[in-house]
C-alpha cells in the first residue's frame, strides 16, 4: 500500500476534462458532465460498473470519440484544435484485445508508431531492442509473429508498443482483463514500474477494484456516466462518497482496508498527560491524581519525548529522588503518528502496554494511543466480521520497534 | 489431335492470345474498379448493399444479352467485349473486397487508428493485407468467370477461342468445338492455379502457415 502524498498544487494539470458529456446517436448519454484533471506522472484508474462510461471517457482523450459538449485540454491546449492523427501518435494506446497486427513481426509491431512518425530505421531497431529487453523477453522474439507468442507475452508487447515513440500519456482499457491471474499480476507490476521509472502518465480503465487499488495514485469511480468519487485509494477506502461506492468497494475490502489505511494519528488522543523532567515528584503525583492516570509522559521544554514515569516507580523512589528526571524510565515504546495501524496494532497489543505515546516526524510528542481505543479498532476491523478466518486475526506484523534512549 | 494442331496450330495461338488479351484487360479493369470501390463501401455501409445488389443483378443478366446490348453503344470488336466481361468480374471482386475488409477484426482496426494511422494507412497497412486472402479469392473467381465468358466475345467480333467454338457449331465440326472448349478450360484452370500461388504469396504469413 502506498502512502504517497500528491501535491496537486505543485504540479501542473497535464490533462483536464471540463464539463465533458457524450451522447451517442440514439440518445444514450454515456458520459454526463464530467470534470476531472490529472497531473503529469499520475496513475489514474477509472472504475465502475459495466456501461458506466469509462471507455467512452478514455477514448475522448485520444479523440477516438468526440465529446458532444465540454472541453478537454492537454497541456493547456484544446484537444479539438489538434489534429487527431498527430494527437494519437503522442498517446500510447493499449486495449484488452491487445491488437497486435498479426501480419507484422513483433519488431514491426513495437516500432509501428515510430515508423508512422518516420523516425530513421536505425533508431527504430534500437528502440525495438531496448523495449523487448525492458519487458524481459528474448531478442529473438523480435522476428516472430504475434501468433507465436502467449497472450501474456503479446500484451507485454502491447504495453511497450505504447511506449515506443516516447509517449508521455498512455491509455489502457482493461488491458489485463483477459489474462490469467498470475500473468495479470506480473503485468500490473510491469506497468506500475514503468510509470514510476519513466514518469509516464497512465489512464487505466478497469473493473477490478483490487487492480485499481494496487496501481492507481487516484481512482475515478463512475456510475451512469457521472463521476461519483475521485480520490486516492486510501481516501476512497476510508471515506467512500456514498452507498454506491461502498457497495462497489465491497464490505470485505472496507473492513480489511480500515487497519490498512488508518494511521495512528486518526485514532490517537490528542491530549496526552505529560510532565517536564525538571518537575518534582510531588508535582508528578499531584498531576496523576488530578488527571486520574497512573503514568505520565516526560517531555522536555522543546516538546521532545524523553521517557515516562509511573506511580509504582514514584512510590518506590520517593525517598531517594526528587525530580522526575532522576527516576524516569527512558525505555519508552512509542509510535510515529503517520504509521499505519495495520503495522503497529499487533506490536502494541503483544507487548501488553497500556498506553503508547505518539510522536511526529521530529520526535515531538503529539498524542497517545490507549489500549481501549485500540481494542475497539481491532475488534471492528478484524474480528467484526465473523467469517474472517483465524489465521488472519493471528497474523503478526513484524516491523521494527522504535526506542528512545 | 495432332492433325488439328497441324491444321490450326498457329491460329490457335492467335486465338489464345486474343482470349487472354480480352480476359486480362476485363479482369484488370474489374480489379481497378471493384477493389477500391469495395474498400470505399466499407466506409458507407448503407451504399454498400445498394452497390452489391446492383452488381448481383448485373451478374444475372445473360451474358449474351449484355454483349448484344454493347453493340449499339460501343459497336463491335474487342473493346465492347472487354467492357461487357468487366461487368461480370465486378461482383465477385467487389463482394469479396467489401466483405474481406469489413470483416477484419474491429479491434485491429481500432488499434491501428488509435495508434495514429491515417485512414489511408489503415487501409494499406492493415485492412488490405489482412483481407488479402478474401480479396484474392474474389479475383480468382472473377478471372475464371471472365475467361469462360470471353468465349462469347467472339459473338461481337472480338475474336478469341470462341471463334473456334462458334465455327464448329456452324459447321458441325466437333474437333473445332473441342479445339476451342478445351483450351478455354485449361486456361481457366491454369489462371486459377497461378492466382492461387499469388494469393499465398500475398497473404500474411500467419494466415499462410495455418493452411
Ligand atoms: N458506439 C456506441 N453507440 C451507442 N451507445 C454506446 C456506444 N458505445 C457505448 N455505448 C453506451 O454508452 C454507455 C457507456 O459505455 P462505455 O463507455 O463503453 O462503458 P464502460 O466502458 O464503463 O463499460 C453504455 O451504456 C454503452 O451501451
Ligand atoms: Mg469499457
Amino acid at each position: 500500500m502506498r502512502h504517497k502524498k500528491i501535491m496537486i498544487d505543485e504540479v501542473m494539470n497535464l490533462l483536464k476534462l471540463e464539463h465533458v458529456s457524450k451522447v451517442y446517436k440514439g440518445g444514450k448519454k454515456a458520459v454526463d458532465d464530467v470534470t476531472l484533471s490529472f497531473n503529469k506522472g499520475e496513475f489514474i484508474a477509472f472504475i465502475g460498473t459495466s456501461g458506466s462510461g469509462k471507455t467512452t471517457t478514455m477514448r475522448m482523450i485520444n479523440r477516438m470519440i468526440e465529446p458532444t459538449s465540454g472541453k478537454i485540454t492537454l497541456d493547456g491546449e484544446d484537444l479539438s484544435q489538434k489534429d487527431p492523427v498527430h494527437l494519437r501518435r503522442g498517446i500510447g494506446y493499449v486495449i484488452q484485445q491487445i491488437g497486435l497486427l498479426p501480419h507484422l513481426t513483433i519488431r514491426d509491431n513495437i516500432v509501428l508508431v515510430p515508423k508512422l512518425l518516420k523516425w530513421p530505421d536505425e533508431k527504430r531497431q534500437e528502440i525495438a531492442k531496448n523495449l523487448i529487453e525492458l519487458v524481459d523477453l528474448p531478442e529473438e522474439f523480435l522476428d516472430r509473429y504475434p501468433g507465436e507468442l502467449s497472450g501474456g507475452q503479446q500484451q507485454r508487447i502491447g504495453v511497450v508498443r505504447a511506449l515506443a515513440a516516447d509517449q508521455d500519456i498512455i491509455l489502457m482499457d482493461e488491458p489485463f482483463g483477459a489474462l490469467d491471474p498470475i500473468t495479470r499480476d506480473s503485468l500490473q507490476d510491469l506497468v506500475k514500474d514503468l510509470q514510476q521509472r519513466l514518469g509516464k502518465t497512465i489512464i487505466f480503465v478497469t473493473h477490478d477494484m483490487d487492480e485499481a487499488i494496487k496501481l492507481a495514485d487516484r481512482i475515478v469511480i463512475m456510475r451512469e456516466g457521472k463521476v461519483v468519487q475521485f480520490d486516492t485509494p486510501e481516501n476512497i477506502l476510508r471515506e467512500p462518497a456514498d452507498k454506491f461506492v461502498e457497495e462497489f468497494i465491497g464490505e470485505d475490502r472496507l473492513l480489511q482496508a480500515r487497519p490498512n489505511v488508518t494511521t495512528v494519528e486518526q485514532i490517537m488522543l490528542k491530549t496526552p498527560v505529560s510532565i517536564s523532567p525538571a518537575k518534582s515528584l510531588n508535582e508528578a503525583i499531584k498531576l496523576m491524581r488530578d488527571k486520574r492516570v497512573d503514568t505520565l509522559l516526560v517531555v522536555d521544554d522543546a516538546g521532545f519525548l524523553k521517557g515516562f514515569i509511573d506511580v509504582e516507580s514514584i512510590d518506590y523512589n520517593k525517598n531517594k529522588a526528587t525530580s522526575v528526571a532522576d527516576i524516569m524510565n527512558k525505555q519508552v515504546f512509542f509510535v510515529r503518528k503517520d504509521s499505519l495501524i495495520r503495522d503497529t496494532v499487533q506490536r502494541i497489543l503483544k507487548r501488553g502496554i497500556k498506553n503508547v505515546p505518539v510522536v511526529d516526524e521530529n520526535s515531538k510528542l503529539v498524542g497517545i494511543v490507549t489500549r481501549t481505543s485500540l481494542v475497539d479498532m481491532v475488534y471492528d476491523s478484524i474480528w467484526g466480521d465473523d467469517s474472517e478466518d483465524e489465521s488472519d486475526a493471528a497474523e503478526v506484523h513484524s516491523t521494527t520497534t522504535e526506542k528512545v534512549e | 489431335m495432332i492433325q488439328f494442331l497441324q491444321t490450326y496450330g498457329s491460329e490457335l495461338m492467335v486465338k489464345i492470345g486474343e482470349h487472354l488479351y480480352i480476359s486480362f484487360f476485363a479482369l484488370l479493369l474489374g480489379v481497378v474498379v471493384a477493389v477500391p470501390l469495395g474498400i470505399l463501401l466499407t466506409r458507407f455501409h448503407k451504399a454498400a448493399s445498394f452497390f452489391i445488389g446492383l452488381a448481383s443483378i448485373l451478374q444475372t443478366v445473360p451474358s449474351l444479352a449484355i454483349l448484344a446490348l454493347m453493340i449499339p453503344v460501343l459497336g463491335i470488336g474487342k473493346f465492347p467485349a472487354i467492357v461487357a466481361l468487366f461487368v461480370y468480374s465486378l461482383l465477385p471482386i467487389l463482394r469479396n473486397t467489401y466483405l474481406g475488409v469489413k470483416n477484419v477484426d474491429p479491434n485491429l482496426k481500432d488499434a491501428a487508428k488509435g495508434m495514429g494511422m491515417t485512414t489511408m494507412q489503415q487501409i494499406i497497412m492493415v485492412e488490405v493485407p489482412l483481407a488479402m486472402p478474401v480479396i484474392m479469392s474474389g479475383i480468382r473467381l472473377g478471372a475464371v468467370y471472365v475467361i469462360a465468358w470471353a468465349t462469347l466475345a467472339s459473338y461481337i467480333g472480338a475474336g478469341g477461342l470462341g471463334d473456334f467454338i462458334f465455327n464448329g457449331l456452324n459447321l458441325y465440326q466437333t474437333d473445332l468445338i473441342l479445339g476451342g472448349a478445351i483450351p478455354v478450360t485449361l486456361l481457366a484452370m491454369l489462371t486459377d492455379f497461378l492466382l492461387g500461388i499469388l494469393e499465398t504469396k500475398l497473404s500474411p504469413v500467419f494466415l499462410r502457415t495455418e493452411k
